[in-house]
């Protein structure tokens, strides 16, 4: 299984000007890796992640949004595929970080750890384009043609966490990270 | 006899029009409304809603989704509207702490109230699940008007403005149903 803050360095590559949406575990690495003006925190109420990359992709629609979730927060949330794909957003790639933990709440399992499979329920909820990744070599190859996909495209990222980041609580809480984001939006 | 009875105020029933609340809700800027489906709202509100072009209608699973959808159409500037039912924002109420009243984000909630009788307050009204929202919002602090007829809806503009330019949330508790 690769790890996860690998994968997100290899995304980062790839994801230079587009709104990226990161919650909990996954946005202490993404905010390390890439700390950018349009890096958007959705944190607060858990499993709310894809709800709220939704409205920035309809309110945006000339720019692409990547969802970075977490199973645990996507079990939380599970009817938002459907609606994300009654939506179809074409600006829409959701990424959830399979490692079968809360991580964010002690490291217990999700319910179903041994067996859910999120890409077989994102393709009952009637998204067309569906990937799985859990070696680093070949998601790295295929990275760029997820990426060219017309969205909504779902990924789920077979990965555990990796090398321990800063997890500041304080940041992602902060009117700051709401309020810079939002005019650096307004801006582009 | 008629005259006594055209002027009984007992007998006059106030008018609440879908079209009155929807003129409203346009003249607030109102672009998006996302919404889980109410009984109370169906046929005056909701159902017109969908068929008029100037909206773009999101249908949420659950009503929390539609919070985070309103913060994510806010963070680009697009004012939205979340039509739903008091079931669903009881249901919704985690979300609403967090969005709405801790990050200060500009909610703004149309309540069918399911069930209330006609010309009751909601605090009044025999219904538990009604009866609780007054003092449910105003523990939270959120600001709400009762509806009830056209009259009442006419606020809505001047309160949708006020929490956007405010960037706080406002509720308004639809208490019988439109007509179409």
């Amino acid at each position: 299984m690769m790890k996860r803050d690998e994968a997100f360095r290899i995304l980062a590559e790839h994801v230079r000007h587009d709104i990226v949406v990161s919650t909990y575990s996954s946005a202490f690495d993404w905010l390390e890796i890439r700390p950018h003006a349009l890096n958007y925190v959705a944190v607060g109420a858990m499993g709310l992640a894809s709800s709220h990359a939704l409205g920035l992709a309809i309110g945006r629609p000339d720019r692409r949004v990547v969802v970075l979730d977490g199973d645990g927060s996507l079990l939380m949330n599970l009817p938002t595929l459907v609606t994300i794909a009654e939506v179809a957003p074409s600006n829409l790639v959701y990424f959830v970080s399979v490692n079968r933990t809360y991580e964010a709440n002690g490291g217990h399992p999700i319910p179903g750890s041994s067996f859910v499979d999120f890409s077989a329920i994102a393709k009952g909820a009637g998204w067309l384009k569906v990937h799985s990744h859990s070696e680093l070599e070949a998601f790295r190859e295929e990275l760029p043609s997820i990426l060219s996909q017309q969205g909504p495209v779902f990924v789920s990222l077979h990965a555990e966490a990796g090398r321990a980041t800063p997890s500041n609580y304080a940041f992602i809480h902060s009117d700051k990270a709401r309020e810079q984001f939002r005019e650096h939006l307004a801006a582009v | 006899m008629t005259s006594q009875a055209a002027a009984d105020p007992v007998l006059i029933k106030p008018v609440l029009s879908g079209h009155a609340i929807i003129r409203s809700i346009k003249a607030a800027g109102i672009e998006h409304v996302l919404s889980v489906p109410d009984i109370t709202t169906s046929d005056g509100l909701l159902w017109p809603i969908a068929r008029d072009p100037s909206f773009r209608l999101v249908r949420v699973c659950k009503e929390d989704e539609a919070i985070g959808v309103a913060a994510g159409l806010w963070a680009c500037g697009k004012r939205s509207l979340i039509l739903i039912q008091n079931t669903g924002l009881l249901y919704s109420m985690n979300a609403i702490r967090a969005i709405a009243i801790e990050y200060r984000q500009p909610i703004c909630l149309l309540v069918g109230l399911l069930l209330k009788e006609d010309d009751v307050p909601p605090e009044n009204s025999r219904q538990f699940g009604v009866r609780i929202v007054p003092r449910i919002l105003q523990v939270l602090d959120i600001p709400y008007h009762v509806i009830e007829s056209d009259q009442d809806s006419s606020a809505l503009t001047s309160s949708i403005d006020a929490a956007y330019d405010e960037s706080r949330s406002v509720a308004f508790l639809i208490g019988r149903s439109p007509v179409p």
